[in-house]
């Protein structure tokens, strides 16, 4: 009889930190910029330079601790994990292994209606690497230090999830705490959200993990599913086999779906951890813990219980605004702008959505402004414009944060309001259209529709519907 | 008038007083370099231009009122293991030997505000790995009183370039003695300020958490005069320390009078030489002579110190020495077949044995399984030893005793046994690890006529009670230069 | 403590560090005088004793999130062995 397995799954996640300098020096973390534009003796390790801490990078972990239910270590150091590769200048990475600023914590997932909990072993700081790049004509590599000491920290899960599908729900729900929080843009793609798969398997029933493997270079939440298929599959093949699996790490090529070890004989993988001598301990007093405290922000439980009191809209519709932090922010702040909160939610859960899915765009990349959106509302509810040009203004308004208000004055598509104008076109259409009006007097309410298309059409929909509607009804 | 003869103190009062001009001055020192290199070897880089332009600038500055200082005009020398923008910096090494900062470090750049001109970089052991400036890229330094002999080490360069008076003072830096070992070696005075006390900002570094940047000079007022200029708070290092306490200078009195001094029983043992002990204790009677107390005492820990020190200093120089690999600068292979190779080879060729030596240790120590064993231990043994002149100072205002077991060895005995070579530090590298400031200072001439150095270490940031027991001390005494030195001086 | 030749080489990938034969039998008797010395610290009685990893209680030295340093590429790759684009080049790192 075949055996059944069980995944085990512990996740490394590597969130860039979303401050103005980098960790160690006063450069610029500014994504993008010509290569080396944003260096300094410090962040390419030139001899003689020593690194100073960014008092935002400790407030932003530990903001994300106690987001994350975390004990704070407030006596806590830097250590230096020592390992030769050409995108780690000093060919050591300043990080925390003995002393992490959070440990303990726990998020609360849910998967398939049941909701569980993920505990989180540490939270650490360090520094991130550079950038590596193939250069094809001289078969070399290029280093590119701009990313070199951004400031990161790596949240380290305990092995609680079982599946991909937990896998992604514990990603979601801490890429959505770190966004509320201000702390991570956490865009995946970017790599400022990385996540390593440490993954095992193991006989249904048993007690003790398997040996695990870490799966890298996951940088979708469909590459990360798809990776973790392949790596059970390829760990149950090796044990049903009679093989053993080899504790290591292994690279994931999404294009090609399968992995590959990446290590070679030069790498020891023995890290010399020590205290870093160039920079002092940290400690964060019980006022200071209390400061970042109190300035955590509503988040999405919270948001989620305001809304339903506050707002008459839909739970459905609340939970997909509160997943996004930007959502949130964009629908909170059209509202206080005085457009109605339903209608900011139609907009949200209708346009905005069809327009991101259409275009691929993510919540967090919304270009447009929640007063341009206010805006428009107003517009509609003024009857400036009826709902078919408030549609295609709003294309306009998503791809550029046009301002509706000039975008519809300078292109002529204000309502015409002109009761003679209106009432040319409806005689036009009665007169054309003989047949429709026969039907409608024999009492077919639908003919009138086909009326209504023929007047919008003649006014190039810069007509009132409504209007429309009334005023045929009343020439019939 | 023989400039290089004067202190610096003397050198910047007769330039304030328009005696000499910077430019003068500067070129004098440069005259100096230029006649006695060849037989001391003390520099690994003489920046003629970049002085002389610097000595310009400075008297029209002195002209104008701008600059007053002490030390306005006056030529100085850093060791090659501070950074000058545009001027090769190298440790004395190969894999260096093409490195050009665009950045000063900050100490020295202390030093130029105030108006001293930076005449070059003297040679040191590379990467400051030893105690006889013998292994050096660029050949050993000789010791001015007997050039058959070493200059100490690792700062040799800045003492024998005091010594043979090529230039009136130099910055040197310490990280087990190697300030204090060298001027002992060479008759000169130098002073390892409390850890913390000058930036580390720009000094290429050996063991993090043990060096520090500080002064060689003629005498004690020199020494207090630089070390004020060059002790400033700086944002650039973390582990510098702020403090108002900086005015060295005002602690130059001869007053000894119920200062408390102990020194260590356990200092005097079977391996110091007779006569430096003498000699020693022939410093103690003088301060008692001048109202000092003295008592011998145990100070405990003492042979712990060199191993403790081997392990921590190895271990952090493995980690700081990782980041000369051929990459982002300084020398890379010219043949090599992969990355790994790269690394590899352009190491194992720009290092020298004495550097890889201590790589290879701190690697092992920190190393997976043995990082218990020894890292951690010797951390515990450092606590242990700092305990033991904390448990001192509640007692005793300064410690005296030797800097080293021995005056100047002569050439090439030294580094066939590193053991034994390690254990010359015996005197100075528990001060390091105890972050403490420490002076030596010329106390005695041996039967060979070789310089005896006296060391004064004291509590945390109190430089200013060494500086006056130093200078009380040194009130006793005069000057004493190599014969060498005289006879060209005259 | 005896270092043995696999000792050596791990030391070696470890520090980026190719000995020749001779300078590897060096380095065993090297690193094996000096263990042994070192090994004298067995003697002290270090239970319940913290490891000071910084001699002074000094901590929480921090920067404000302020950029500082503007684009210095020039100076930084001034002194790059090879450099291709404005990056330092190096033997390829992929396969």
């Amino acid at each position: 009889m075949a055996k059944t397995y069980e995944t085990v799954i512990g996740l490394e996640v590597h969130v860039e930190l979303a401050t103005k300098t980098k960790i160690f020096c006063g450069c610029s973390t500014a994504f993008g910029g010509a290569p080396n534009t944003h260096t300094c003796p410090v962040c390419t390790g030139m001899p003689g330079s020593l690194p100073v801490l960014n008092k935002e990078v400790v407030n932003k972990a530990i903001a994300v601790g106690l987001a994350t239910n975390c004990k704070i270590t407030q006596n806590c150091k830097f250590d230096r994990k020592n390992y030769f590769y050409p995108d780690n200048p000093q060919n050591y990475q300043i990080s925390q292994l003995y002393y992490p600023i959070c440990r303990d914590g726990k998020v609360e997932i849910e998967v398939d209606g049941v909701k569980k909990y993920v505990r989180i072993h540490e939270i650490h700081m360090e520094e991130d690497a550079g950038k590596l790049v193939h250069d094809p004509y001289t078969d070399s590599s290029l280093v590119d230090f701009n990313r070199s000491g951004v400031p990161l920290i790596e949240i380290v899960s305990e092995p609680d999830m079982r599946s991909a599908e937990d896998v992604i729900a514990y990603l979601e729900k801490l890429r959505e705490t770190i966004q509320y929080l201000g702390a991570s843009d956490c865009k995946l793609n970017e790599g400022s959200m990385r996540a390593d798969v440490n993954l095992s398997i193991r006989e249904v029933g048993s007690g003790e993990f398997g040996t695990r493997t870490e799966t890298k270079n996951l940088n979708s939440f469909k590459a990360i599913a798809r990776a973790i298929e392949n790596e059970r599959e390829r760990q149950i093949d090796l044990i049903e086999s009679g093989e053993k699996v080899v504790q290591e790490t292994r690279r994931w090529d999404d294009t090609k779906e399968y992995s590959y070890p990446m290590r070679s004989k030069e790498d020891a993988q023995d890290y010399r951890y020590f205290p870093d001598p160039d920079l002092v301990p940290i400690h964060i007093s019980d006022e200071w813990l209390q400061q970042v405290r109190d300035a955590q922000p509503e988040f999405r439980e919270e948001k989620k219980i305001r809304y339903k009191e506050e707002y008459a809209i839909p739970d459905y519709d609340i939970d997909i605004i509160t997943a996004s932090k930007k959502l949130a922010d964009l629908f909170e702040d059209a509202i206080a702008l005085g457009a109605p909160a339903k209608k900011v939610s139609n907009w949200i859960m209708g346009e905005t959505m069809r327009l991101m899915k259409e275009n691929s765009v993510d919540a967090e990349d919304l270009k447009f402004s929640a007063e341009n959106l206010a805006k428009l509302i107003k517009l509609v509810d003024d009857r400036v414009i009826n709902g078919g040009v408030a549609k295609e203004v709003f294309e306009k308004v998503f791809a550029d944060n046009i301002d509706p208000e000039k975008y519809v004055n300078d292109n002529g598509l204000v309502t015409v309001q002109d009761d003679n104008a209106l009432k040319e076109a409806c005689q036009a259409a009665i007169d054309n259209n003989p047949k429709a009006v026969e039907d409608y007097k024999g009492g077919k309410e639908k003919a009138l529709g086909a009326l209504v298309g023929q007047v919008m059409k003649a006014m190039k929909g810069k007509a009132d519907p409504g209007s429309v509607n009334k005023m045929l009804r009343e020439m019939l | 008038m023989n400039l290089m003869g004067m202190t610096a103190v003397e050198l910047g009062k007769a330039i304030k007083d328009g005696q000499v001009s910077a430019v003068e001055a500067t070129q004098a020192c440069l005259d100096s370099i230029e006649a006695c290199e060849k037989d001391y070897n003390s520099f690994v880089t003489v920046d003629r231009e970049g002085a002389l332009a610097q000595a310009e600038e400075v008297q029209k500055k002195i002209d104008a009122g701008e600059l007053s200082g002490p030390l306005a005009g006056v030529p100085i020398a850093i060791k090659d293991n501070m950074c000058q923008e545009g001027v090769q910096t190298s440790c004395s090494s190969k894999i260096l030997s093409n490195f050009v900062p665009t950045y000063t470090a900050e100490a020295v750049v202390k030093l130029q505000e105030a108006g001293a001109v930076i005449v070059g970089h003297t040679n040191m052991d590379e990467f400051a790995m030893g105690s006889t400036t013998e292994t050096s890229y660029f050949g050993e330094t000789k010791n001015p009183w007997d050039t058959g002999r070493v200059p100490g080490g690792s700062s040799g360069g800045s003492a024998a370039a005091v010594a043979g008076e090529e230039v009136p003072c130099a910055l040197g830096s310490d990280t087990g003695g190697s300030i204090r070992q060298p001027a002992s070696f060479c008759g000169v005075t130098g002073i390892k300020p409390t850890y913390g006390r000058v930036s580390r900002y720009g000094l290429i570094a050996y063991g993090s958490s043990l060096d520090q940047i500080g002064p060689l000079a003629k005498n004690v007022e020199d020494c207090a005069t630089i070390l004020e200029i060059i002790s400033q708070y700086d944002k650039k290092d973390s582990t510098s320390v702020n403090r108002d306490d900086n005015d060295f200078t005002s602690a130059l009195v001869d007053d000894v009078k119920g200062l408390k001094i102990g020194l260590p029983r356990d200092y005097f043992t079977e391996g110091l030489e007779p006569e430096i002990k003498e000699a020693v204790y022939g410093v103690a009677e003088a301060l008692k002579a001048k109202g000092a107390i003295v008592e011998e005492f145990d100070l405990g820990m003492v042979e712990y110190a060199i191993p403790a020190y081997y392990i921590i200093a190895s271990a952090e120089a493995s980690s700081n020495l990782e980041r000369f690999d051929g990459v982002k600068y300084g020398y890379r292979t010219s043949e090599y077949t992969d990355l790994h190779n790269m690394y590899k080879k352009s190491r194992s060729e720009g290092f020298g044995p004495e550097v890889k030596r201590r790589i290879m240790l701190g690697s092992f120590v920190l190393s997976s399984g043995y990082y218990d064993a020894y890292y951690v231990k010797a951390l515990k043994a450092k606590a242990l030893i700092k305990q033991a002149y904390d448990k001192a100072f509640e007692k005793y205002d300064i410690i005296l005793g030797p800097v080293a077991p021995t005056t100047a060895l002569k050439m090439g005995e030294s580094l066939s046994d590193p053991i034994k070579m390690y254990l010359g530090d015996v005197y100075t590298v528990p001060v390091n690890l105890a972050g403490l400031p420490g002076i030596s200072l010329p106390c005695g001439i041996d039967k060979d006529g070789m310089p005896i150095g006296v060391q004064m270490v004291g509590d945390a940031f109190d430089e200013k009670t060494i500086i006056r027991a130093a200078y009380a001390f040194e009130k006793t005494r005069e000057y004493k230069r190599p014969a060498q030195v005289s006879e060209r001086g005259l | 403590m005896t270092i043995t030749d696999e000792t050596i080489d791990y030391v070696g990938i470890l520090a980026k560090l190719e000995l020749s034969p001779e300078e590897k039998e060096q380095a065993k008797k090297d690193m094996s005088d000096m263990l042994d010395y070192v090994s004298k610290l067995n003697e002290l009685d270090t239970e319940g004793v913290e490891a000071m990893s910084h001699t002074f209680p000094y901590n929480n030295v921090f920067r404000e999130d302020v950029v500082t340093n503007g684009d210095d590429r020039e100076n930084m790759l001034k002194n790059a062995p090879e450099q291709k684009d404005g990056c330092y080049k190096v033997p390829k790192t992929f396969d």
